[in-house]
């Protein structure tokens, strides 16, 4: 190194300032290390891609697919019936954190060490505070829906009927429901309650019937691809961190590039943002 | 950096603000759509999901351009980045058409076999064993 440093100073013109390449000048005016996190992205979005892929295909097959208004519609502190209202705070959540990382970013080039740090707080605080509601949809799907990866409670009707008996979560015997609605089969002390039917039009008119479990693949989908995003803000938020930890012992401000380790992290927590849109795309309003 | 640091703040708030308008639009479309906020309109499917798609690519272009400030690369980092994306639009393209076909075959297996156990009580075989199976 110390040697390639000397040759670079003799030949002079090309070499440039930061010299993070080792080469005469640097490839797309990126730094190594922001180039290189722009094609780690790329290779992560092909990942998420695939996923979301698998899922389309899997959604395509299945005559029918649980709808988000029906699955997504409860809150905390008991909220029923408020269909994707908490995704949207989830979803403005992450947005706002990406907000607050672009200030972060902004307040680096400024080298301003007391700026970047109140922003990126504020962004470690948007990550928990995602990852915190993430949590309780999955705690809310997997303990009170009992949605799991093999078994899928949310199933859609595919012709009319009149039900035989009720349950006790707002079905009573002789409700009517036609082809398209959904329904929830609860469990009650580790019995599916799978509530029985009469079929009223068709073919089969006048058989009895029970309500079917949804789509198997719908668990797996969901908590795969939603656990994966979760994972990467969680990753995101430990980074953050430590970039955090790093800014505040005025590392940075010795460094030649700078608050450069910033630009990285934020360019990895847009993305996260990023891939959120598409998962939030096909899970929730598709 | 193309802008200075006093048009960058207020970029950043425009483009957030942008962002926040268009995530409530989608979710307040994909409620009207389906007849929750006006009760007996439905808009139909093919329509909301398009509409939906589009939103969702604006905002990823906003994310991609100015959060991510591939507005301010060169050519080469952008097109090295971007243009592989386009590969996906086949894998798209060919996994929902395979998708649907699979739901073709389940539902004709679904009406043979109707057909077949309607006509002889006794029918064993693969369209049988499948019906065991509970496709679902």
């Amino acid at each position: 190194m110390s040697v390639d440093t000397l040759e670079h100073k003799e030949v002079g013109t090309h070499h440039d300032a930061d010299g993070s390449w080792d080469g005469a000048s640097r490839p797309f005016k990126a730094s190594y290390g922001k180039l290189m996190m722009w094609y780690f992205l790329l290779s992560d979005a092909f990942t998420f891609s695939g996923f979301l892929i698998a899922y389309g295909a899997l959604r395509m097959s299945s005559p029918s697919w649980p709808v988000p208004d029906f699955v997504f519609s409860t809150f905390p502190f008991g909220g029923h019936n408020m269909p994707l209202v908490f995704v949207t705070v989830m979803t403005f959540i992450l947005l706002a954190s990406s907000f607050t990382m672009v200030r972060a970013v902004q307040e680096g080039h400024q080298e301003n060490q007391r700026g970047v740090t109140f922003w990126m707080v504020l962004t470690v605080i948007g990550g928990l505070g995602f990852l915190g509601c993430q949590a309780w949809e999955w705690n809310n799907l997997i303990i009170e829906e009992n949605v799991s990866y093999h078994t899928n409670p949310f199933g859609t009707h595919v012709e009319s009927g009149t039900y035989l008996a009720g349950d006790d979560h707002g079905i009573n015997a002789g409700d009517t429901f036609e082809p398209g609605d959904s329904y929830l089969v609860h469990k009650h002390d580790g019995e599916w309650h799978n509530l029985k039917y009469e079929v009223t039009d068709g073919p089969e008119a006048g058989t009895i019937k029970e309500q079917a479990f949804g789509p198997r693949a719908f668990g797996a989908l969901f908590f795969c691809i939603t656990g994966f995003h979760g994972f990467h803000v969680f990753s995101g938020v430990v980074f953050l961190i430590i970039i955090l930890v790093n800014v505040m012992s005025g590392l940075y401000e010795k460094r030649r590039n700078g608050y450069e380790m910033v630009e990285k992290i934020g360019l990895y927590w847009h993305f996260v943002d990023l891939v959120w849109v598409f998962v939030f795309l096909v899970f929730y309003l598709l | 950096m193309a802008h200075d640091y006093e048009t960058g703040k207020k970029v950043a708030v425009k483009i957030i603000t942008i962002l926040a308008v268009i995530t409530i639009v989608e979710v307040g479309f994909a409620l009207l759509g389906k007849g929750y906020i006006i009760e007996g309109i439905e808009v139909p499917v093919w329509i909301m999901g398009g509409v939906m798609i589009l939103f969702s690519a604006v905002k990823a272009y906003l994310i991609i351009y100015e959060f991510m400030h591939m507005k301010y690369e060169v050519p080469g980092l952008v097109k090295s980045v971007l243009l592989p994306m386009f590969l996906l639009v086949w894998g798209v393209v060919a996994f929902l058409y395979e998708g649907s076909d699979w739901n073709s075959r389940r539902q004709l297996i679904d009406n043979k076999n109707s057909e077949e156990i309607a006509n002889q009580p006794q029918t064993t075989g693969m369209i049988y064993e499948i019906k065991k199976s509970d496709i679902q």
